[in-house]
Order: structure tokens, then sequence, then C-alpha cells
């Protein structure tokens, strides 16, 4: 199916929905990982809304993506409690060990680098995400040991069938 | 069988709760594993609970390799080391708690637990007044909303209950934002049907047959557990066709957010709620005359509604004799930063900060002085020390120009560059602003740049005063809180820390 139909599926089965837009574009992100340039038109059909309204709200909210991320996106904290507690110096080592800015992807298309404002694991800073799994107190050891985890684990994924 | 209990919330589990969880279900002993929410007691996560006939005995940090050890000759007991002793005797639990009381106490999905912990009790008080009767109770309690902005809630429900109106909803403003806070989090996760009872109640208050509960998506296990509770009472009858029996039906809906701060502001969310980008709106009209699609709606903070149950149940008297002059009941006080001891606290208005600070957080968890704290979330005051006998009510903390906001504190140790912070601040509203008003979306930008200039010894004196003239600025002239206050940490910052700024 391609990202026009999907996106009109999508938007269809949750029309009924007041307020559908927001619920329509998680969807198509949860499904595609991002959401493409081409399922703007099919939402704006469905949803009776101008392709500029869904524009405009898909680059309003940042958690919504209009190009694909990377295998893993690693959400880094920005927010006071974790700069209490050493994040700064922790965003530059985690900067310079992918090689990447925030926003941006590795080149063998590994990891996303995303900033975030708070993730509610205040007491615990400094605090990163890795998808949905929320790590503590991480230093910069921790945060390579973390790393060679996840590269590991994505190396044992891509060679199975 | 022995009832073994360990966390499952998202901080437990980012220290490992779940790991320790398998281990212990793999030890083979009589066990009943029960994952509970968290107490809020973060520094002694994950904290395994054993039930005893005396009550729960704890052991703090847990993992994987000590759970052998503390099962070696089987079930531990109040006697072992590790034993912190019983865990309702801990100096964190030593004031009752009203909001947060079935936190780390209950599976929170169990609809058993939840009754056998007095679950549902306030909307059975609810569901024999008249709405009158139920707005009466809750003003009469003086809550006021936790989100921060400290507004009688009673006085809320009772416009929108005066407004006629043949649709209304009831809004929980889940999109807990500011740095430091975690109490939303943790009932979500730990009590969900907490506040589905309280959002039904505020659905009988005022007729309201819909209700959305707005999730910040940075809360992936928080949505996950509501969502599951939210089935729970939908298939017991507590909401749906009909709120447990009456003829109102209430309607309830999780919904999770994108990303933004400024949806955090009501009549935002609103606009996000609808479907658009999260623009404040002008008031007048004020949400609970034209709300949501334009119709009389609640919207409350998490901690609010979720306090509501515990009013109805117990009375409002027994709520309102608790707390300080005008700021009535518990504050939920998230303790965070640079902090030994850090978490949730419950405690009734009033206690100091520095109570607070030094005999619940045992101080900087650097061991070094602790040099400002910040208030409220990143919109808050920098307090010196100077300042940390304040009462913890919303009175004494207006006086001294601070906020209480939703209870979060940020401890800095004297490592800290204030000048940095202020500097983050006015970043950090450039980056959420919503832009409709130009106060905020440029004077954040312009901010940024003046606090960099003073930073860096350009015409400092002269940066000085333009610096405080654009703060001026930004709070008169911003549409909402987020222009209008977010001067508010680097003023402080200005005054109470001169030489920094």
């Amino acid at each position: 199916m391609n990202n026009h139909d999907l996106a009109t599926g999508i938007a269809t089965q949750l029309k009924h929905k007041p307020g559908a837009l927001l619920p329509v574009l998680h969807a198509i992100q949860d499904e595609l990982g991002h959401i493409p340039s081409d399922a703007i038109p099919a939402v704006a059909k469905v949803l009776n809304l101008s392709r500029a309204e869904v524009h405009g709200v898909v680059s309003f909210y940042d958690l919504f993506r209009t190009k694909p991320s990377g295998k893993k996106i690693i959400y880094i904290c920005r927010a006071e409690s974790c700069q209490a507690m050493g994040s700064r110096a922790l965003e530059t080592h985690v900067k310079s060990r992918l090689g990447i800015d925030f926003h941006e992807t590795t080149e063998d298309g590994e990891i996303s680098l995303e900033p975030v404002y708070c993730l509610g694991n205040c007491a615990c800073s400094p605090a990163l995400m890795v998808d949905e799994q929320v790590h503590s107190r991480v230093t910069t050891v921790l945060f390579d040991q973390l790393m060679e985890e996840l590269l590991d684990d994505s190396s044992t994924r891509a060679t199975k069938p | 069988m022995t009832k073994v209990f360990i966390p499952s919330d998202t901080t437990a589990r980012s220290l490992n709760a779940d790991a320790v969880a398998v281990a212990v279900g793999a030890l083979g002993e009589d066990i009943e594993l029960v994952r509970t929410g968290s107490r809020g007691l973060y520094w002694l996560e994950p904290l395994l609970e054993i039930e005893t006939s005396d009550g729960r005995i704890g052991f703090p940090n847990v993992s994987v390799e000590s759970v052998h050890a503390l099962f070696a000759e089987g079930i531990p007991t109040l006697e072992h080391e590790k034993c912190l002793g019983l865990v309702e005797q801990h100096q964190w639990l030593g004031h009752k708690r009203l909001t947060c009381a079935r936190l780390g106490i209950i599976d929170p999905l169990s609809l058993t637990d939840y009754l056998d912990h007095d679950g549902f009790t306030g909307l059975a008080a609810a569901l024999k007044m008249t709405p009158q009767e139920i707005v009466g109770e809750v003003t009469a309690s003086g809550l006021r909303g936790r989100g921060g902005a400290a507004f009688p809630t009673g006085i809320k429900w009772q416009t929108v209950l005066d407004t006629q109106s043949e649709q209304k909803y009831i809004v929980c403003n889940a999109d807990e934002g500011d740095s430091g806070t975690f109490v939303d989090r943790m009932l979500m996760e730990g009590d969900p049907l907490r506040l589905i009872e309280g959002m039904a109640i505020a659905a009988l208050a005022v007729s309201a047959t819909i209700g959305y509960v707005y999730v910040r998506a940075e809360y992936p296990q928080a949505i996950a557990t509501l969502q599951r509770a939210v089935e729970i009472a939908e298939g017991a009858g507590y909401i749906g066709k009909s709120i447990n029996g009456s003829e109102q039906a209430f309607h309830l809906e999780v919904r999770k957010a994108a990303g933004s701060y400024i949806c955090g502001e009501e009549t935002a969310m609103l606009e996000s709620l609808e479907g658009k980008r999260g623009v404040v709106r002008y008031r007048p009209p004020l949400p609970a005359i034209k709300g949501l699609f334009g119709q009389p709606t609640v919207v409350n903070n998490l901690v609010s509604l979720a306090t509501v149950p515990d009013i109805l149940a117990k009375g409002a008297h027994n709520y309102a004799k608790i707390g300080k002059d005008r700021s009535k009941g518990t504050l939920t006080v998230q303790l965070a930063g640079n902090i030994k001891r850090a978490g949730l606290l419950e405690v009734p208005f009033g206690i100091t900060l520095r109570e607070i600070l030094e005999d619940f957080g045992g101080g900087s968890f650097s061991g070094r002085p602790i040099k400002a704290v910040q208030a409220g979330g990143p919109l808050g005051t920098y307090m010196p020390e100077t300042e940390f006998d304040t009462s913890m009510d919303y009175e004494a903390f207006k006086d001294i120009g601070a906020m209480l906001g939703h209870g979060g504190l940020v401890a800095f140790d004297d490592t800290v560059d204030l000048a940095e912070m202020a500097q983050f601040a006015m970043e950090f509203c450039a980056i959420e602003s919503c832009g409709k008003c130009t106060p905020c979306r440029i004077g954040s930008v312009r901010g940024v740049e003046v606090i960099e200039r003073i930073r860096a010894g350009e015409n400092a004196d002269e940066n000085r005063i333009l610096l405080k003239d654009l703060c001026d600025t930004m709070i008169e002239g911003s549409l909402c809180a987020l222009g209008g206050m977010a001067p508010l940490p680097v003023l402080s910052v200005m005054e109470k820390f001169p030489d920094e700024l």
C-alpha cells in the first residue's frame, strides 16, 4: 500500500473522533515512523481540511517527524533538573560520540538524536530515553555502555533473516 | 504465600526494577509478586517490599545480583541487615498522604485493589448529591488548582454548572511539562482509577458527558496504563453509557500530545484537542464558558481532579482543616535536581522550603552547598538561600515574587552558572513559544541575545538596563504565562544573584 492510501485508510478509520487530526497523525507516524509529504493531502481530504492546515499542525509539534528517523531515537533531556546534574556535559559527549547534532541521524541510519524538555524522571537526573525506555543518572561512561548494547543489539538483528 | 511488591513505574524501571521482578519471580519461593506504582522514595528504588503481619517491610536499592543474597535464607524479615524497617514508618511517609495515598501500595490496574483501598467511595458519595451540592463540597474544601495558577476549583466548576449548554466537557491537563515535576506521571502509572473517579465526579457536578485526558507524549507508560484503566472502569460500569448506574453518561478518552510545552496552557491545549496548532487563545471568553469546541468546559490539572474523590468521600471539612491560611490541604512536592534524596512528598501546605531541602532532601547530591532552588518549573524564580525559610504556601511564595507552580523544586549546588540558566529560560521560551504574540515570540529571542552580550562583557551595564526593559515588556505584553513569566527566572538571577548577571 502506498503512503497516500495508507494515510487515507487511517484517517477514514479515525475521522469520527472530534478533533481527529492529532490522533490521525500519531497513527500514521506509528505505522510509518514519520509523516511523509504525500500523506498530508490524503489526511486533508478525509478530514475536510486544507493541506495548509494539516501541514501547519505537523510542523507545529516537535514530535511529528517529516523525515524517516534512525532505527533508534535517543531523546536526551535538556531541562533544568537534568542540567543541575550535568546534562550539558552529557549532551556534548553524546553529540561528539555520535558525530551528529540534534534533529540529525547517524550516517549508517542507526541512531537519531532529539532534545526533549523533561521526561518526568527528574528524581534521577540526568535522564535520556531510547525509544520508550528511560535511563536514569546517565553518566558519559554509562552512555558509552548503553551505545555498545544498542549497536550490538541492532547488528544481531541485522544478521537475522 | 507471601506478597512481594516491586514498583513498575517509569523511574523504577529505569533503575532495573523489571529485571529485579524477573529474578524474584524465578526464585521458586512461595511468593505472590505484585507490581505497584512507586511511593516516590526514588533514591531507594528499586524498593522491594514484603508483606508481614505488622505491615510492609522494605529493602532498598535491590539489584538482580542482590536478590539471591536477600532471599538466601528464605523470605527476609524485619531483622535482615538490609531491611529499612516498616515502610509506612519512613520519614517521607510521616505526613498522611491523601492524593497519593495509594501510590506504591496497590496494583494500579487491579479494580479489586482499588475497591479494597476505598476506591470509588467519593463517587458513591457524589451520586447521592445534586450537582450543586457536589460543587458546594469542592468549593468548601478550599481546593485550588494544582497546575500552578491556584484558582479555586469549586468556583471554576460553579461557572460551568451555571452556564447553560447541551454539551459540556471535562478536560484533564496531564501535559506535565515543567522540569522537576512528575506527580501526574506517578498518579497515572500508580493509581489511574483515582483520576477517572475524580473526572466522573466532575462530570456529575457540571453535567458533562464527555471527558478528555490530554497526556504528554513523553509519558508512554502513563498513557498505556491510563488507557487500560479507562477500559477497566468502563467495563465495570463506572463510566461509559452510565456513571455507575446513574442516568448520566460519561465517555472518557485519553489523548496523546505531541511534544509542545505550550499545550500545557489550557487554551492552547483546547486548540490541540480540537486538532489544531497549539496556539493560545485570547481570554475572555473563559474556557468555563466557551471552552472545548466552544462549549462550557472544566479544565483542571490532574492532581486537582485526583484530589476530588478524597474530598467527596471524607467531606470538605476534613480537607479544609489541613494546610495553612488560604492554601488548604496538601501539596505534592516533587524534589529534584542536585539533591541527595529526591522524590515525591505529600505534605500539608505551610512546611518551609528549608525543611524540604534539608530534613527530607538531605542537602545536595554533590555534597556542596545548595546555591539556588528553582521552584515551580522553568518559569519559576531562582531562590537564594536567604529565602529558604519561606513557608510553602501560595501566598507566602507570592509575597516574595516566587511561585509554587505544580510543586516542583529543582536544587542547584554552588557550581551552577546562573547566568547560563537565565539565558536558558529565554532560550526555552523561544523554542516553545506558540508565536501568537510578539513579546513572547520576538522578546525571547532578543532576550537570549542580550544575555549572551552581558555574559561576554559587551556594554554590560547598558545591556542590563535593556534586558530589564525587555523583561517588563514581555511580562506586561504577553498573551499567556509563557511569555509573561519566562522573564521571572531571569529577573530573579539579576536581583538575587547580582554577581552572576
